[in-house]
């Protein structure tokens, strides 16, 4: 039987009876403009409750890379600085060690990270500079239209290597995570993913230790998001999670890869 | 005290919030005496030596996008490195302030002095339609002045500012007065300055986004058009010069930062031989004193623009003069320093009894 045919409308729609909101963090009134299946929208709301639920609003301020999230400003409700490409860790330094009291996250993607950026994110991290740092790794450079990452997996196609990426040409995929942990300045690093709600659930508990190292001042935290990036793959999103979790996963296992809190 | 020393002295006296900066010679006294001085322990302010100039000028990008006082300083190279980084500032119309003690170029090239680095500095220097304001000191009194002087002006117009200094001006012993301590603003005060920075949406107010991105090319064009307005306000009432016995002379030297004290001591010698030369020494780069030097020129017989290049700011003193008489140019390259003599030669020779042309 359907609730529907014993209940009237009104009372279904009631506070108590809600099982699903859209966090008060997510700008409504913009349209977000990732494609429908992409791990970037999952990722903004996770951060969103988290910054809700942490109650620290009003001191946040988040950093947004270029790459496809350049425009994370327009949908997370908190103060936000558009960095150049790869150099957001430098611009969260500063506006950390200016204002020791605010949060202060990266959002950064593989290029961001991994390629352009890789002096900026190893630099920031190894100085344990008191920021969260948000790694969505979908393997590709999304926003340019689907190239070769660093993180780009051996024998996945990108629109540079068409043939798939090759060794002898392109290198190995880049685990730039793998390094974070050897840092003294890192006092959490984790790799995670956001492709089932389970998955999206335990990312969310570990943006918030992650958080919570920040506002505790313990040092660089990293929280990587193995994501998918459907255009770019050239995949339905949903064969797309099937990919990732086939292939990524094994290049990036999921898990904790350090968690100085722990030891505490 | 050591024109970068006393940079250092001066920003923190002016109350400077943080400097992020990179090793690089001839400037890096600049870093050096900050962390001797530890400000932290008494102003409150930050000094980071950051992994590179890249990250030193994006932290400043960071530190102004929060509506903090913070600069940079660094050597041609090193500025070359910022220009990305610069040209984001520029866009943000965030306001800070960036030293360059240049050195002669292209490339690695050499420490010794330079002025090499003026199209850098006052044609953009990075990608867009942007400027700085650019201050060339002359002497190290003028290096402790324009730090406050730079920063009071990127604030006023929210557009960074430069010193162009050459190493003659960044390694001189000079006398100098230092300005009172100023204190650093407060957070309170800060906030209240800069109602636009990113340093949490204190009191609920509603979200604060420093980007330089606009993809819808009417809104862009509208942004470019702002900048560009603040820009044609800069020129109109920021320029500044100094003229030295440019009245009653003949002929007219025009020359910056430390090399336009050579040139004054080329105009005693002048004088000495009955020759009158007067002096026009731009202070600000960009906005260039365009007009002053029309006007110092009117009635002139020639001018001669001595800088340490191949030839860069006699393009801006050439559309000043038009050709309505000789404009010529003297330099030395490679961090060489031309002595009084030989500038009062070049003045004889290029503009006085100029030989004919076989
Ligand atoms: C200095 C600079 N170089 C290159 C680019 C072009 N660019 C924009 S985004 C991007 C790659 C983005 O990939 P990634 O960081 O993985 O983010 P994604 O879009 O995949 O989320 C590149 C190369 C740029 N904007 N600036
Ligand atoms: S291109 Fe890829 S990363 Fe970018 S929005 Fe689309 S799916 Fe997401
Ligand atoms: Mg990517």
């Amino acid at each position: 039987m359907n609730l529907c045919d014993t209940m009237e409308l009104e009372e279904i729609i009631r506070e108590e009876n809600k099982v699903y909101a859209v966090p008060e963090l997510l700008d409504q009134s913009v349209h977000m403009h990732y494609c429908p299946g992409c791990s970037h929208g999952v990722v903004h709301k996770l951060i969103s409750e988290v910054i809700a639920e942490l109650g620290i609003t009003d001191h946040t301020v988040g950093v947004s890379p270029v790459g496809c999230a350049v425009f994370a400003y327009n949908y997370i409700d908190v103060d936000w600085v558009e960095a150049a490409h790869g150099r957001a860790p430098a611009v969260a330094t500063a506006l950390n060690r200016l204002w020791p009291e605010n949060v202060v996250f990266t959002y950064q993607g593989d290029g961001d990270m991994s390629a352009i950026g890789t002096a900026e994110s190893i630099h920031a991290a190894n100085r344990g500079e008191n920021i969260v740092m948000v790694f969505v790794n979908n393997a590709i450079y999304g926003m340019t239209g689907g190239q070769m990452a660093p993180t780009t997996l051996i024998g996945q196609k990108t629109a540079t290597t068409p043939y798939g990426r090759r060794v002898d040409l392109n290198g190995h995929p880049l685990e730039i995570t793998n390094l974070m942990p050897l840092l003294d300045g890192t006092c959490y690093v984790t790799r995670q993913s956001v492709h089932t709600p389970a998955a999206a659930r335990k990312t969310k508990a570990c943006l918030k230790k992650a958080f919570e190292n920040a506002i505790a001042k313990r040092g660089t935290s990293v929280v990587e998001v193995v994501a998918t990036c459907n255009s770019g793959w050239k995949m339905s999103p949903e064969k797309a999670n099937e990919w990732m979790a086939e292939h990524m996963f094994k290049v990036y296992p999921l898990g904790d890869l350090k968690d100085t809190t722990k030891e505490q | 005290m050591k024109g970068n020393e006393a940079i250092a002295h001066a920003v923190i006296r002016y109350g400077a919030d943080g400097y992020f900066g990179y090793p690089i010679t001839p400037q890096s006294e600049v870093l050096e005496t900050l962390e001797e001085l530890m400000p932290w322990e008494t102003t409150g302010m930050v000094v980071l030596q950051a992994e590179s100039e890249v990250a030193a000028i994006n932290m400043v990008y960071g530190g102004a996008a929060s509506g903090k006082a913070v600069m940079t300083s660094s050597s041609s190279p090193g500025i070359s490195l910022k220009q990305e980084g610069i040209s984001y500032i520029a866009a943000s119309e965030l306001p800070a302030l960036i030293l360059n003690v240049s050195r002669g170029g292209p490339g690695l090239g050499t420490i010794q002095p330079s002025q090499a680095d003026y199209f850098q500095a006052t044609k953009g220097g990075g990608h867009g339609d942007y400027h700085l304001i650019v201050l060339a000191p002359s002497t190290v009194q003028e290096m402790v002045d324009f730090v406050g002087l730079g920063f009071d002006l990127a604030f006023k117009h929210r557009t960074p500012a430069m010193i162009l200094a050459d190493g003659v001006v960044g390694q001189m012993m000079e006398k100098v007065v230092l300005p009172e301590q100023k204190p650093r603003r407060t957070d309170e005060e800060v906030r209240k300055q800069c109602p636009w920075a990113c340093n949490g949406r204190i009191g609920g107010r509603k979200r604060n986004i420093i980007s330089s991105l606009e993809l819808e090319s009417s809104r862009m064009e509208v942004i470019n058009e702002r900048l560009q307005a603040r820009y044609a306000e800069i020129e109109r009432t920021e320029t500044r010069w100094e003229e030295i016995g440019t009245k009653d002379a003949d002929y007219l030297i025009v020359a910056f930062g430390s090399i336009a004290r050579i040139a004054t001591k080329a105009k005693e010698l002048a004088a000495e031989k009955g020759i009158k030369v007067g002096i026009v020494r731009p202070i600000t780069l960009w906005p260039f004193p365009t007009e002053a030097v029309a006007k110092a020129a009117e009635g002139k017989k020639g001018i001669l623009v001595v800088e340490l290049n191949a030839g860069q700011m006699i393009q801006d003193v050439r559309l000043a003069v038009h050709d309505k008489m000789p404009v010529e140019h003297f330099g030395r390259l490679g961090g060489i320093i031309p002595s009084p003599e030989e500038v009062l030669n070049a003045l004889e020779n290029k503009i006085v009894n100029p030989k004919s042309e076989a």
